[in-house]
């Protein structure tokens, strides 16, 4: 019964500035596996330059970051990359490789996998996103909704301890939110740990396991959605919810 | 006067195999390479781009041997106009890898890949499809300026085409004929090249090009 809660992601007094502007002053959380936490706050309050520190895209300034026990450095962050997915907001798939080619290039160059293993497992990922069919489409082919649900199968395939998902659905039409929020949702069914930002209340609300507050740089509050929603501490997170809320919805379900 | 073609020919193609090969690392230490570099490289071609090509040839085949570097004829030449196209070739393969989305670079390196397995599998199989058109360009230009290979003795098409003057007397209908060979090998060029973009084309990149 008692499942043993193992810490995942560890993050601890993370700094970052770029230039005089301070981004990050100091924010740790933890994230056990299979937890799905969301990080809402308004824009430039550095919840993007967080998910890039967690894997150095943009390498912090302080401050210690674990995975899975291990301090992550950038003398071993290849190997570390590997097991952090990414899915970004702007999907960054690679135009010159078919949606299968996009999941399978991971497999084939940095795990040197064999290649009709390769195919396989980036086939198996491919329908998880139910996306078998346009395997073999380009991604200038594909819809917006389609090409993150690439992006997704992508990360996944790498098989990852964690996927970082840095606003996932922002750069899509309404229409097309849907198709890929049910992907994540099924992919915190299945126990995938995940850290997510995003305006998407209804997402965070009905699938999280808790909701981080973050504002200048700091978090503000963090708690089951519940508590921040019905009970926050500050006034100032119920100020936030409430708008996000008014201008996003409730969500579904 | 085929065998003066054929030395144009070779002279075209190991220049600018030359410039490639010589391009690309100064396109990539040109964006990725630490300042030092950055600076070193685009001296470089402020360099090479402000000597007269003539110049430069003169430079390699008459003033190096004074310091003990020689070379015969045709490598000079080679030399010299290989350096000049690299100067030329870099920055238009600069600007096809800058064209490359950096979401790309991150989301390669996001999977693991190093920053070189990045550029090699995603960055650069992009920027040499975009690089196509402005190298069919460049590659008739070093085709035209392999004609100053004349003035070191490199017997290619246009001295080729001197010699059979001074024993014919006929310097219209030769070097009427010299200029038909240059366009005949110019078009060769851009058709081939123009058919190699078609084939390598991206499906669903490029669709709004042919609407217009």
């Amino acid at each position: 019964m008692s499942e043993e809660k193992k810490t995942i992601l560890k993050i601890e007094d993370l700094h970052k500035s770029f230039g005089d502007n301070e981004v990050l002053k100091g924010v740790s959380l933890s994230l056990n596996k299979g937890e799905n936490k969301v990080i809402i706050g308004p824009s430039g309050t550095g919840k993007s330059t967080l998910l890039n520190n967690v894997n150095r895209l943009v390498p912090p300034d302080r401050g210690r970051i674990y995975l899975d026990g291990e301090e992550i450095t950038s003398q071993n962050i290849n190997k570390m990359r590997q097991e952090i997915g990414f899915v970004f907001q702007d999907f960054g798939l690679f135009n010159h490789l078919t949606a299968l080619g996009n999941v399978k290039v991971g497999l084939t160059k940095v795990k040197k996998m064999d290649k009709q293993d390769a195919q396989d497992l980036a086939m198996e990922e491919l329908r998880r996103v139910g996306l078998e069919e346009s395997a073999e489409q380009y991604p200038a082919e594909l819809s917006g909704g389609q090409k993150q649900r690439v992006g997704i199968a992508r990360a996944l395939a790498m098989q990852p301890k964690l996927i970082l998902f840095d606003e996932p659905t922002s750069a899509l039409d309404p229409e097309l939110i849907g198709e890929v929020l049910n992907v994540m949702k099924n992919l915190a069914k299945e126990g995938m740990t995940m850290l997510v930002v995003t305006h998407e209340m209804g997402f965070a609300r009905t699938v999280s396991d808790e909701i981080i507050f973050m504002e200048n740089g700091y978090i503000v509050e963090q708690g089951p959605p519940k508590q921040l929603f019905n009970n926050p501490d500050t006034e100032r997170t119920r100020e936030f919810l409430f708008k996000l809320t008014e201008l996003y919805g409730e969500g579904d379900e | 006067m085929l065998g003066g073609a054929l030395v144009t020919i070779r002279l075209t193609f190991f220049s600018l195999l030359l410039g490639l090969a010589l391009a690309i690392p100064i396109a990539f230490l040109q964006i990725y390479g630490p300042k030092v570099v950055r600076r070193f490289i685009s001296v470089y071609e402020r360099v090479v781009r402000s000597i007269p090509l003539l110049v430069i040839l003169f430079l390699i085949f008459y003033g190096f041997p004074r310091a003990g570097i020689n070379f015969p004829a045709f490598a000079a030449a080679v030399l010299g106009i290989g350096i000049r196209s690299s100067a030329y070739q870099s920055q238009i393969f600069k600007g096809a890898i800058q064209s490359i989305s950096g979401s790309q670079m991150k989301a390669a390196l996001s999977l693991g890949m190093t920053s070189l397995q990045s550029f090699k599998n995603i960055i650069l199989p992009q920027s040499i499809r975009i690089a196509i058109p402005p190298m069919a360009n460049e590659s008739a230009i070093v085709l035209k300026d392999t004609s100053l290979a004349y003035a070191l003795g490199v017997i290619e098409l246009l001295r080729q085409g001197g010699y059979i003057i001074s024993t014919t007397y006929r310097p219209l209908p030769i070097y009427l004929a010299v200029a038909g060979v240059y366009l005949v090998m110019t078009l060769t060029i851009n058709i081939t090249l123009n058919k190699f973009e078609k084939r390598l084309k991206i499906p669903g990149i490029g669709i709004e090009e042919r609407v217009r």
